[in-house]
């Protein structure tokens, strides 16, 4: 799905905060439809690699327990303004989705 | 009727103000805010705006965590493009409120002196969208709520300024609102007051208690119960529903009532909308 | 267990993670397959095991856990994890009272701070664990979260 992740960052010396906000269900496989009564099958990112002007800085494996439309923030240092950030995630399905942010 | 006046009177003694009926709105905001102040001392009158948030440490290290990449952030900007998008006619939701309905959201609810009803920001979303050849969104969520929802945002840090004008019509929508706040209500016989009021602060189950005054400033709200964002009517169906009452019609003459009151009371305090809730 | 070379730094200087920057690959294609065994453990042992190889963490003061001590939501729980160990390799979250504990494994790179920031389900009151791997070892905090039904209705 396309322009599922929103970044925010914010540069403090040479270290950079990150905020994302990504739009995902991160269904568990657990849960039953109302309607039907038949299960919902799992959908969730299981894995996400930041990079920041190429060079990876996070790499996250995640499993049905994170919630849905998942939140992330961490810290690296070496950055500085006009650095790129690329962010992508894929799920247990195959699906995938990158997001590019400028620092 | 015996039931409300024994209530009223209850709250009146508690409050130290005329009994109902015989007290201005002036009167009963005054009232109504030292009761508060009085409950919660030390909490400015601002940060009732925050709900349970100003009364309960944990609470609020958990909504600050989750606000600093809030939820609803998409919601918002749906509703923004929402509010931006010209109807089929070429017009657009500016054309139906004042100042292009930006900065407007701290005077809703709104008496109409031409109509002589109580108006709330979706309830004339709504009017605008079929005065232009659109249907009405259904009310209390989706886009009613996201586009509401960007035109409270753009009043934040506002403070809420209902008018109640000396129009006996006025008046008697106001005592309406008053009346609904006040009560009991379904099978477990409770009232906004009795929680809200009576019980803010205390705790049912695991949950503390928001106190009334702040309310309004902060909907149409992200529940993390709903995931999505709601109205302030959407509550009130739901909070009836919560003690086995059956909700009245959303945006109907009870709950735009009940509005009216509801958020007269919290004048003077900032809104600051969309925001996040248990 | 097929263990990654991302944090030894060759991965993130080749050309394939080049690539995975600019969004051509998706980590699926170039790392180390999603620990199965781990996210699927049913107690914190067989996750611990799952991700680790060893199920054996020493507790420390030296990791700091930020979780409301009553989640309002269960489904929405944030949760905080920061380290002051040096150079920590990975953080872990589980909680060891869901049905699989193991909720998210976060891997550092050597420029990035030991702490990260997400929001977990729970299932129910239990203890959030977190897990620091640091200079070869495994180090634990643990924080008691409370879930419940609410009063009003949830």
């Amino acid at each position: 799905m396309a322009n599922s992740i929103k970044i925010k960052t914010s540069v403090n010396g040479d270290v950079c905060n990150v905020k994302a906000l990504i739009k995902h269900v991160m269904e568990t496989g657990q849960r039953k439809d109302a309607k039907t009564g038949k299960v919902i099958p799992a959908k969730f990112i299981q894995e996400l690699v930041c990079t920041h002007n190429g060079k990876a800085v996070l790499n996250a494996n995640w499993g049905t327990a994170v919630s849905a439309n998942p939140y992330l923030s961490f810290e690296f240092n070496g950055a500085k303004a006009g650095d790129k950030l690329v962010m992508n995630w894929t799920d247990n399905t195959g699906e995938s989705d990158s997001a590019e942010h400028t620092v | 009727m015996k039931k409300m006046l024994t209530m009223a009177a209850a709250v009146a003694l508690l409050a130290g103000m005329p009994l109902a009926g015989q007290a201005t709105p002036e009167q009963d905001l005054k009232a109504f805010r030292d009761f508060y102040m009085k409950r919660f001392p030390g909490v400015p009158l601002n940060e009732f705006g925050n709900g349970v948030y100003a009364i309960d440490a944990d609470a609020r290290s958990s909504w600050e965590a989750i606000e600093e990449f809030p939820p609803y952030d998409d919601e918002l900007e749906k509703g923004k493009k929402l509010f931006n998008t010209p109807f089929a006619n070429g017009k657009s939701y500016a054309s139906c409120f004042r100042n292009g309905g930006i900065g407007i959201r701290q005077n809703y609810p709104y008496f109409d002196a031409k109509s002589g009803e109580v108006k709330t920001l979706e309830q004339e979303i709504n009017e605008c969208r079929v005065k232009n050849g659109e249907k009405p969104l259904p009310g209390k969520k989706g886009d009613i709520a996201a586009i509401s929802g960007y035109m409270a945002s753009t009043s934040n840090g506002k403070p809420l300024d209902i008018k109640i004008p000396n129009d006996p019509r006025a008046l008697a929508w106001y005592e309406k609102g008053k009346e609904q706040f006040y009560m009991k209500r379904g099978q477990l016989n409770m009232s906004c007051a009795n929680c809200h009021m009576d019980n803010a602060g205390n705790r049912v189950r695991s949950e503390v208690l928001s106190p009334a005054l702040g309310h309004p400033t902060h909907f149409p709200v992200h529940r993390l119960l709903w995931n999505e964002l709601g109205t302030l009517q959407r509550r009130y169906g739901g909070c009836n529903e919560q003690v086995r009452a059956k909700a009245f019609a959303d945006q109907g003459p009870e709950y735009r009532a009940l509005e009216y009151f509801h958020t007269y009371m919290s004048n003077g305090i900032n809104v600051n909308a969309p925001s996040t809730r248990k | 267990m097929k263990r990654r070379v991302f944090l030894k730094g060759t991965l993130a200087s080749s050309a394939v993670a080049v690539a995975v920057g600019a969004g051509l690959l998706n980590p699926r294609q170039v790392l180390a397959a999603w620990p199965k065994s781990a996210f699927e453990a049913k107690s914190m042992q067989e996750a611990l095991n799952g991700a680790f190889g060893s199920e054996l963490t020493e507790p420390t003061d030296a990791i700091q856990i930020k979780a409301p001590d009553i989640a309002e939501n269960g489904a929405v729980v944030p949760v905080t994890v920061s380290t002051n160990l040096s150079n920590p390799e990975s953080i872990s979250i589980l909680a060891d009272g869901n049905p699989t504990p193991l909720a998210a494994n976060f891997m550092l790179a050597a420029n990035t701070a030991g702490s990260v920031s997400t929001r977990i389900k729970m299932g129910k009151t239990s203890n959030v664990v977190a897990v620091v791997k640091s200079g070869g070892k495994l180090y634990s905090a643990r924080k008691e979260v409370k879930v419940t039904i609410g009063g009003c209705g949830g």
